[in-house]
């Protein structure tokens, strides 16, 4: 399960030391926007001795590296790859054509290490226009894509709009990001809540994130990691409702009945698919009575 | 009667002040404190020596004092807790005979029932009349309660109230009561307010002390105790002031309305009381404005003395009603011992005031504090000094789990129920050395220059010279 992913400077070694003690199900190592030009290598030994060194637990690891067409993205690859992350983040993605570049400076450094090709997984970061419309092509570009990610600040401003708490001017792209991913049947995550005191538009923008669709979201604060955490997870009422819904089903299939219903309501497919989905991401979170592993 | 007395000078010549004597002197001015240093600048100025200093705690500002121990007018020294830069001068040896330390229930236990005797009692008042009412809610130098004061008024041999704010006799209410007190002296300033308290005492940003924060509202929502009447005393520190943000919302989740808060009362608390989660707060120190303020108009938030507060020997005392404690720690060891006395070199910069007091008294004494700070794990096989005994400690609480006193399975199991990540205290220790390495072990090995009294009035530790 990934509902939270949170940045964490990859120059920052006080952050390193207690980047998985928040209880975010992914970390993303960043070696782009956080860190200054002249401390990219720094970083990309500071994030090499941190994974050799913490142990991270059940959090996931994913390295954001530099776009295309600056000169740290080789450089990155060849440092990261060796490093086996769950995934790597590239940014700035514009369309397929950037992940056949990337793929094939993976595929290069995964020989190199003696690594499986294939290996290693992608994320790619949706921040611009072109970006955006290309999601589809994007999220089909390569098996490594296991999925898309949206960030809107860079969206934005390419796209002249105006930055707002309340996300109008990138609801089109929230929206489009989702139809790519759930069409290519990929996941999709959501760009980071920026104000880090607004716990209530947190709640809000993550709610709203979930609703439409989206598998989770980023964090850029410790702090945010619980509410989202939260609203990406079923509640116990969403339990509760599956749990009905599988058991008339069962009941259903038992008495060789074609269709079932629920307190009035017919439980057609959807319903059930969606019913398993809540009850797989319930034990997989060890909720509603789920033992966890 | 008036008792209005022209000047300390006066008021020392009246209380027949002599080498050898004891003062007393409280600490709710805190840093911002001026009367210790204006009492003892006029000992010296009459040349009386060999004085022993009987201060609730001493703060950096009264560095003023290690230049009368140097001269020889303060030969001892008896405190609960002493900050940093006076701290130092003690472990360096700046003075002959080693500090008594006691707790914030140790001290008025002491008083109380005689083994310590006050010659004079220095009560700085932020109000009081001319025959010698005195509390702390009015005035420039407003301290709120005035707690670690009253059994000094009601023992010492003369009590002198040093007071910057006059006000018409009756004094209302009064803290301290005229039936106790032989002179008043009135001085410019008994205090810099912005000293006192810190103005608003903050909850830490720190993401590491929220986590911290965090599983430690989980402690206290597994541990059986919340419940209806629960009551909870927490210190000032940033990540201990958090847990209240964390509490707050389980308290409501679970309709439990807590019976009282207790200690040193920070605006957090205050909120709160006036938001219903406690019926009341016990006050025997206020650490913020909103505290002052509070205690000041509020009939549910009362001043307590430190005897009421902790006395071991007091008929009964508020530490032994409560419930949960949430403390510091400088150092804890796999035994649960816990140092807040001195810094992991072994130089002193603390003291227990009542944590090793609560600690005893409170049902779940909890101890927050990250797993490593720079680069020194908190956990250590045997601390440098003990302030609090381990068999007194339940839970360790840091970012990457909590230990239980083996000597408390149940809580173990039922903070495991609960979901909370629950490690051997080995375990935590060994995590941090993963990453610190196990450091060296600084020992300081010069002459003892503190002994730490415990409540049950046994030396339970020695702290040696830094200088051997």
């Amino acid at each position: 399960m990934r509902r939270s992913m949170m940045f964490v400077p990859g120059n920052n070694p006080g952050m390193l030391l207690n980047a998985d003690v928040y209880g975010a199900d992914s970390l993303i190592l960043d070696l782009e926007d956080a860190v200054a030009p002249g401390e990219k290598d720094a970083a990309r030994v500071l994030v090499r001795n941190a994974l050799r060194t913490f142990d991270y637990g059940s959090a996931e690891v994913i390295i954001r590296i530099n776009p295309l067409g600056t000169s740290y993205i080789e450089d990155d690859i060849r440092a990261v790859v060796p490093l086996k992350p769950a995934l790597i983040m590239p940014t700035k993605v514009a369309g397929a054509m950037d992940i056949h570049a990337v793929s094939a400076m993976i595929l290069a450094a995964e020989r190199e290490n003696g690594l499986p090709e294939g290996s290693v997984g992608l994320i790619p970061l949706l921040e611009t226009a072109l970006g955006i419309e290309n999601a589809y092509q994007i999220a089909t570009a390569d098996p490594r894509v296991k999925a898309i990610f949206l960030g809107a600040e860079d969206l934005s401003s390419d796209l002249q709009a105006i930055r707002s708490k309340e996300n109008h001017e990138i609801l089109y792209a929230r929206g489009r990001v989702v139809m790519a991913a759930r069409a290519a049947g990929v996941d999709c995550y959501d760009t980071p809540f920026t104000d880090v005191n607004d716990d209530e538009g947190l709640a809000q923008d993550a709610a709203f994130a979930r609703a439409i669709g989206f598998t989770g979201k980023a964090v850029i604060s410790p702090r945010h990691v619980p509410a989202v955490n939260e609203a990406f997870s079923p509640s116990d009422k969403d339990i509760a409702y599956a749990r009905e819904v599988m058991a008339v089903i069962e009941e259903g299939e038992r008495m060789g009945r074609g269709a079932v219903s629920l307190r009035g309501k017919m439980i057609d497919k959807p319903i059930v698919d969606r019913a398993r989905r809540v009850l797989e991401a319930a034990e997989a979170l060890g909720l509603g009575g789920y033992e966890h592993e | 009667m008036n008792k209005l007395i022209g000047g300390l000078k006066q008021a020392m010549d009246a209380c027949k002040l002599r080498d050898g004597m004891t003062l007393s002197f409280h600490h709710h001015l805190r840093n911002g404190d001026q009367v210790l240093n204006q009492v003892l600048a006029e000992a010296a100025a009459l040349g009386v020596k060999g004085l022993t200093i009987q201060a609730s705690s001493l703060f950096d500002v009264h560095a003023p004092l290690i230049d009368h121990i140097k001269s020889g007018v303060v030969t001892g020294i008896e405190t609960n807790y002493m900050s940093g830069g006076i701290g130092r001068a003690i472990s360096e040896g700046v003075l002959a005979q080693p500090v008594r330390f006691r707790s914030h229930g140790g001290r008025p236990d002491a008083i109380d029932t005689g083994r310590v005797h006050i010659d004079i009692a220095f009560v700085a008042a932020p109000a009081a009349d001319a025959r010698g009412n005195a509390n702390g809610v009015a005035g420039p130098a407003a301290c709120g309660s005035l707690g670690y004061a009253m059994s000094d008024a009601r023992h010492a041999e003369r009590v002198v109230i040093v007071t910057d704010h006059l006000e018409p006799y009756p004094l209302m209410p009064a803290s301290i009561g005229e039936e106790d007190v032989d002179y008043v002296v009135q001085v410019d300033s008994i205090g810099d307010p912005k000293g006192i308290v810190s103005g608003t005492t903050r909850i830490t940003r720190d993401p590491v002390g929220l986590t911290i924060a965090r599983y430690a509202a989980q402690v206290i929502e597994h541990s059986g105790l919340l419940k209806p009447g629960f009551s909870f005393q927490t210190g000032a520190g940033g990540a201990s002031l958090a847990v209240t943000q964390y509490l707050k919302p389980i308290m409501k989740r679970l309709g439990v309305t807590g019976s009282f808060g207790l200690g040193g009362i920070t605006g957090y608390l205050v909120d709160m009381l006036e938001e219903g989660y406690f019926e009341s707060l016990m006050d025997v120190q206020c650490f913020d404005l909103r505290a002052v303020q509070s205690i000041r108009d509020n009939p549910r938030h009362q001043e307590v003395s430190a005897t009421r507060y902790a006395s071991p020997s007091a008929k009964s005392a508020a530490v032994n009603s409560l419930d949960v404690v949430v403390l510091g720690a400088t150092e804890i060891d796999t035994g649960f011992n816990v140092n807040v006395h001195t810094d992991s070199n072994g130089v002193i910069m603390g003291g227990s005031g009542g944590h090793s007091d609560t600690a005893a008294g409170a049902k779940l004494s909890m101890i927050v504090a990250p797993l490593f700070r720079a680069r020194l794990p908190i956990v250590v096989d045997k601390v440098l000094c003990v302030t609090t005994p381990g068999d007194t400690v339940d839970v360790l609480v840091t970012q990457r789990g909590v230990a239980v006193n083996p000597a408390r399975p149940e809580l173990r199991d039922s903070l495991k129920q609960g979901g909370l990540p629950v490690f051997d205290i080995e375990e935590l220790k060994n995590m941090a050395e993963r990453v610190t390495g196990k450091p060296a072990l600084v020992r300081p090995q010069g002459r003892v220059v503190a002994e730490v009294e415990y409540r049950d009035q046994r030396i339970i530790d020695r702290i040696h010279s830094i200088n051997s």
